[in-house]
């Protein structure tokens, strides 16, 4: 030892890169972006199980919205990504960054609401009017706000009804920027309408005395899609473990686990892919 | 008026069941010895407890060196790191995880969504705090004994020893702070974690992700037992203390 004051920091980085990949598996794993809705379901929990136990292949599911899931796909995070916004899909597709689209599975979206019900929509079908009424009665309604797939599907019907609220003019349209369960949350609080995808509110624990007001409507047709992120762009995405998890999911074992799965005796998700 | 009094009244009793409803709840998943509670207990200490020694190890060299030493622009980076103090977790994330996207500059270690990334942006977060507490703490110690410092003409490598062993109770105060800061934080870990079941689920995005499916109770219960842990490594390090003093003095 000749001079040893270098050394301490040495050690010190030596130590800190240690620890910091001994974390790191090596066995084949894969990145699944997806939405909050299909993971705070409890879908994930029990589908990936089963493949997980015919393959050998630990899936790592990181349950955002959809927006954010596409953003996190682009930058290359992800294996395979799992959305609900059919648009924003096949434009991931068309720019290259994802490798064919399939339909898996659909379920619906619904407006939830207090036992008050303000805007008197309760038992409606048509979501257009209902969302009228509640713009005309200046209802109370939570918005996602964050560019997800429920909030691209809201903006949407909004467009239908021929408004485009937003907080600022109209103090009734309260835009929460944050998940489906967050959002819920807000509207318990306030005693707002909400739209919510059916999975996420048959699973939601804090639902307090609110109602379905409106379901049924064709518009409220809620589908998903799973998309390979392409290996061109993407070079370390597991493209064969990858392919065998969207293989399996679109199989009929996969279509058929898919619909077995039920909350409170309630079928959450509906296999619809073209096999 | 009195009925909005006799109604907040009874808001505050429900208030009351539910903590004691998640208090008894708390209770249980402690008692089951609930697997996967113990996972995420387990993840959450590792973290912060590997975060916390590797910002304790650079932030109070740092900041013990700024406090003994005179040089241009010294109360610049003062100024600098007492603000770097309320960093926002969640910028910290973000810049995290664009440095360890795949598309990003470190991409290649492919430390995306893994514990690791978690405690870098936990060292990000807390080294700062610990340098400018350290650095307050150590300069009002290093101004106290000044004289006998300098009458002994030692290094400033030597004085910095000198005065981390001397400060080294009040220290333990101050890694305990980011040790604090580490373990209930949630924005940035949540980023870079991904929030993954068995994998990057802590007790802090666990209360979240709880809180997100409308189970209140379980997001309650799971911060009483994050508090109780804390006060758990608070008490342990407080004893280990106390008897190293009493040896101290012995």
């Amino acid at each position: 030892m000749i001079r040893s004051t270098r050394s301490p920091l040495a050690t010190f980085g030596m130590v800190l890169a240690t620890l910091l990949l001994s974390g790191q598996s090596i066995a084949a794993s894969l990145l699944v972006q997806s939405t909050t809705s299909t993971a705070n379901s409890g879908l994930y929990k029990y589908l990936l199980p089963l493949f997980e136990a015919q393959t050998g292949i630990q899936v790592k599911v990181v349950a955002v919205g959809t927006g954010q899931a596409i953003r996190n796909a682009r930058n290359c995070d992800a294996d395979i990504l799992l959305v609900h916004a059919k648009e924003a899909e096949e434009q991931f597709v068309k720019d290259g960054y994802g490798i064919d689209r399939s339909d898996l599975m659909y379920n619906d979206f619904i407006v939830v609401g207090p036992p008050e019900d303000p805007a008197g929509i309760h038992g409606s079908k048509d979501v257009v009017k209902a969302l009228e009424k509640i713009g005309k009665t200046k209802s109370m309604f939570a918005s996602r706000g964050d560019d997800s797939g429920t909030h691209k599907k809201e903006i949407s019907l909004w467009q239908l009804a021929g408004m485009a609220p937003d907080g600022k003019e109209q103090k009734w349209y309260r835009s929460t920027g944050s998940g489906m369960g967050a959002t819920l949350n807000t509207a318990v609080g306030l005693g707002a309408y909400v739209l919510t995808d059916r999975a996420t509110w048959i699973s939601f624990g804090n639902k307090s005395d609110f109602q379905i007001m409106t379901e049924g409507d064709d518009l409220l047709f809620n589908q998903y899609g799973v998309i390979l992120v392409n290996q061109q762009k993407c070079p370390e995405v597991n493209s064969i473990e990858g392919q065998q998890l969207i293989d399996w999911l679109l199989s009929e074992k996969g279509q058929f686990a898919i619909g077995a799965y039920k909350r409170d005796n309630q079928q959450l998700f509906f296999p619809n892919a073209n096999i | 008026m009195l009925r909005n009094y006799v109604f907040s009244l009874r808001n505050f009793r429900i208030t009351m069941q539910d903590l004691g409803q998640s208090f008894a709840l708390a209770m249980r998943l402690i008692l089951d010895f609930d697997a996967d509670l113990f996972e995420i207990i387990t993840l959450s200490l590792h973290i912060s407890l590997i975060a916390t020694a590797i910002a304790c190890v650079s932030g109070m060299m740092f900041g013990a060196f700024v406090a003994v030493k005179d040089f241009p622009g010294r109360s610049a980076v003062i100024v600098l790191m007492n603000s770097l103090m309320s960093l926002p977790p969640v910028v910290v994330g973000l810049i995290v995880y664009l440095s360890l996207s795949r598309a990003g500059p470190f991409g290649w270690l492919g430390l995306l969504y893994s514990p690791s990334a978690m405690i870098i942006a936990q060292v990000l977060l807390i080294t700062p705090i610990i340098a400018a507490l350290s650095r307050q703490l150590l300069e009002d110690l290093y101004q106290e004994y000044r004289e006998q410092f300098d009458s002994f003409a030692l290094s400033s490598m030597a004085t910095v020893r000198a005065i981390l062993w001397d400060g080294r109770y009040s220290l333990i105060t101050v890694a305990l702070a980011g040790f604090g800061r580490s373990v209930s934080e949630v924005g940035a870990i949540i980023i870079v974690g991904g929030n993954i079941e068995h994998f990057t689920r802590v007790m802090t995005t666990a209360i979240a992700l709880e809180t997100s499916k409308g189970n209140l109770d379980m997001a309650l219960a799971l911060g009483i037992i994050l508090l109780l842990l804390s006060l758990l490594v608070n008490a342990m390090v407080s004893t280990l203390r106390l008897s190293a003093t009493r040896l101290g003095y012995a």
